[in-house]
């Protein structure tokens, strides 16, 4: 009796695992030899260009920008290390072998051409709204790229992380397939399909899912923090949907400061080529999940917060404020009513304003180069200062500057970003 | 390693490492020791030149952060020696000792861009990051708004006018 039950318990073990298996089972599609530039017109290939850029493929899979997509940036995770592929038509250490069968199951289920699953660090649940026109626009341009052969380094993902076959039970529980309805805007297409905005600005779970009910409450990403874009948004200056077209047309907006760190890509390289048209629906969409600030109401809210911090840093006997007086403010000064766009102002900037002094902190070491931020305006690194001045500044920052409660860890953060970003040591 | 940049109208190429600060670029590498060392960390502005117009700590900025930018020091300001704020520093006779003068002039230029009418406040804003040790300041707030009045058109210096 008992050697009845253990027999079928173990053969019933061994169903379910088979029948998991089935599902999770991917087969490979065939190899094709890549397609010439002359199977694609020149008005497709021109249109994939631009929505390359809306999907800013570019700014992971390339680490040196002599060879475009050739893959081979690491993203650090809490199950080890990635490296994005190369994603050039290389048939032997890219893409080059897929169909474009294959190309769009990558795009739209997260599946290698061979079969095996693909991480979701390749934004995937993203990219499954993406209409067919464009995945075929897409692939034109990715097909007529320059072949470069390049092997990423390997994965080091940690045990049982490494098996890809084990991704089918993460798609179970997280993905969906399309989200979108049919009737969604372009601002929401755009942004929720090949922009895959939310996989930087909204938090992820433990398993690496974008956190249910936190869409755009803000999140740290590869030694960046991309601020809150809900109503969660820390700013004393309420986003309005022009600033949000500045801002994603030019990388700055007076109300909010610059693009820099991993957005300036987005802005500088992905953005640039799209239509007026597209940056103004991606600002309309925005402006509606945040609340939407207004036009009359921003010019007051940031003389309001101009004027309070300067009132209160002129009462301040602090080392941070003789620190930011004598090193910041003959740049960074403005007339209350008028700010300049070529000054930001600390009082209105999201790295000042933010959750996190994660982009404060890389700012002030490492500087903003001339084709990030505002373009032509370069901010050197004040990796020269002193932990302690660092951290008396930024606590000044903080205290006069927002009604933000006050970092935590300050100075720890400040030494971790120095040796993480070899901004070199104090 | 090199780094290409226009300096003073002059395009440049320097044969230097990346993170060599643009301070030493300009004066051992390009010969123009009108800019000054001070202290080494972007807080006495003794080093401030223009990068594309914007008053920028030339100690702290490594030269490859400059490529390709227009670089404008105390030597290019006015090829005559003669931009207003020169012209005002020696009405009113502002240097004494004189090493911070080229970062003061330089930071008072990119300010007057910003601030063309500016107020006492603001020149103390703006002003404060450069230090003088002979303690000009009075005499440098006042020479930026003789300067600035000649910029807006209102005053015209007359030439050749000094202090005895």
């Amino acid at each position: 009796m008992i050697k009845r039950i253990v027999v079928g318990i173990v053969g019933l073990v061994i169903v379910v695992f088979i029948v998991l298996l089935l599902l999770a089972w991917e087969s490979d599609i065939a190899p094709q030899s890549p397609p010439g530039a002359e199977t694609f017109s020149q008005e497709r290939i021109d249109r994939g260009r631009v929505l390359a850029g809306i999907g800013n493929c570019q700014s992971c899979h390339t680490t040196d920008t002599d060879q475009p997509y050739a893959g081979g940036l690491a993203f650090e995770t809490g199950f080890g290390t990635l490296y994005s592929t190369n994603i050039t038509p290389d048939p032997d250490t890219g893409i080059g072998q897929w169909s474009q069968e294959a190309f769009n199951r990558a795009m739209r289920e997260g599946v290698s051409r061979d079969g095996s699953h693909l991480f979701p660090a390749f934004p995937y649940p993203h990219f499954a709204n993406v209409s067919e026109q464009d995945l075929e626009d897409l692939y034109a341009y990715t097909m007529t790229r320059e072949a470069i052969s390049a092997e990423p380094p390997d994965n080091t993902l940690r045990f049982p992380f490494s098996i890809r076959l084990l991704q089918a039970g993460w798609k179970l529980l997280y993905f969906d397939g399309p989200t979108l309805a049919g009737d969604a805007s372009r601002g929401e297409y755009l942004a929720e399909g090949l922009g895959h905005c939310s996989a930087c600005h909204t938090p992820r779970n433990s398993v690496g899912a974008e956190a249910e009910g936190q869409d755009y409450d803000g999140a740290l990403i590869n030694d960046w923090f991309a601020p809150a874009l809900s109503a969660k948004q820390s700013t004393p200056v309420a986003w309005t949907e022009d600033e949000l077209f500045l801002y994603l047309r030019n990388g700055v907006s007076v109300y909010h400061g610059v693009a820099a760190g991993s957005m300036a890509d987005v802005v500088h390289q992905g953005l640039v080529e799209a239509s007026d048209e597209d940056i103004r629906a991606l600002a309309r969409y925005f402006h509606d999940i945040n609340g939407g600030g207004s036009d009359a109401q921003a010019a007051s809210q940031s003389a309001t917060a101009i004027r309070t911090a300067q009132e209160r840093t002129a009462n301040s006997l602090s080392r941070g404020e003789a620190l930011f007086t004598d090193g910041c403010a003959s740049c960074h000064y403005n007339n209350p009513d008028e700010p300049n766009i070529m000054r930001p102002e600390m009082s209105l900037n999201s790295s000042v304003t933010a959750d996190d002094p994660t982009n404060l902190i890389r700012f002030t070491l490492e500087g903003i180069s001339d084709e990030a931020g505002i373009q032509g305006v370069v901010m050197p690194g004040y990796a020269y200062w002193s932990n302690a001045d660092l951290v008396a500044l930024f606590e000044f920052l903080r205290e006069t500057h927002t009604d933000r409660p006050a970092w935590d860890n300050l100075e720890q953060r400040i030494q971790a970003l120095r040796e993480h970003a070899g901004n070199g040591k104090e | 390693m090199s780094t290409t940049f226009t300096l003073n109208g002059q395009k440049v190429t320097l044969d230097v490492t990346d993170d060599t600060p643009l301070l030493w670029g300009i004066r051992d590498d390009a010969g123009m020791t009108g800019t000054k060392f001070g202290c080494g960390i972007g807080l006495c502005g003794a080093c401030t030149v223009l990068v594309n117009g914007r008053a920028t700590r030339s100690c702290i900025t490594p030269v490859s952060q400059v490529a390709g930018a227009e670089i404008t020091t105390i030597e290019g300001l006015d090829e005559d020696g003669q931009h207003p704020l020169q012209k005002a520093w020696v009405e009113t006779q502002t240097p004494q000792c004189g090493y911070c003068q080229s970062g003061q002039i330089m930071q008072a230029a990119a300010m007057l861009k910003d601030f063309p009418n500016p107020t006492d406040e603001q020149i103390n804003q703006v002003m404060s990051g450069n230090l003088c040790r002979c303690m000009a300041y009075v005499r440098i707030r006042e020479a930026i708004k003789i300067a600035a009045a000649e910029m807006r058109g209102g005053v015209q210096i007359q030439e050749g006018a000094t202090n005895e």
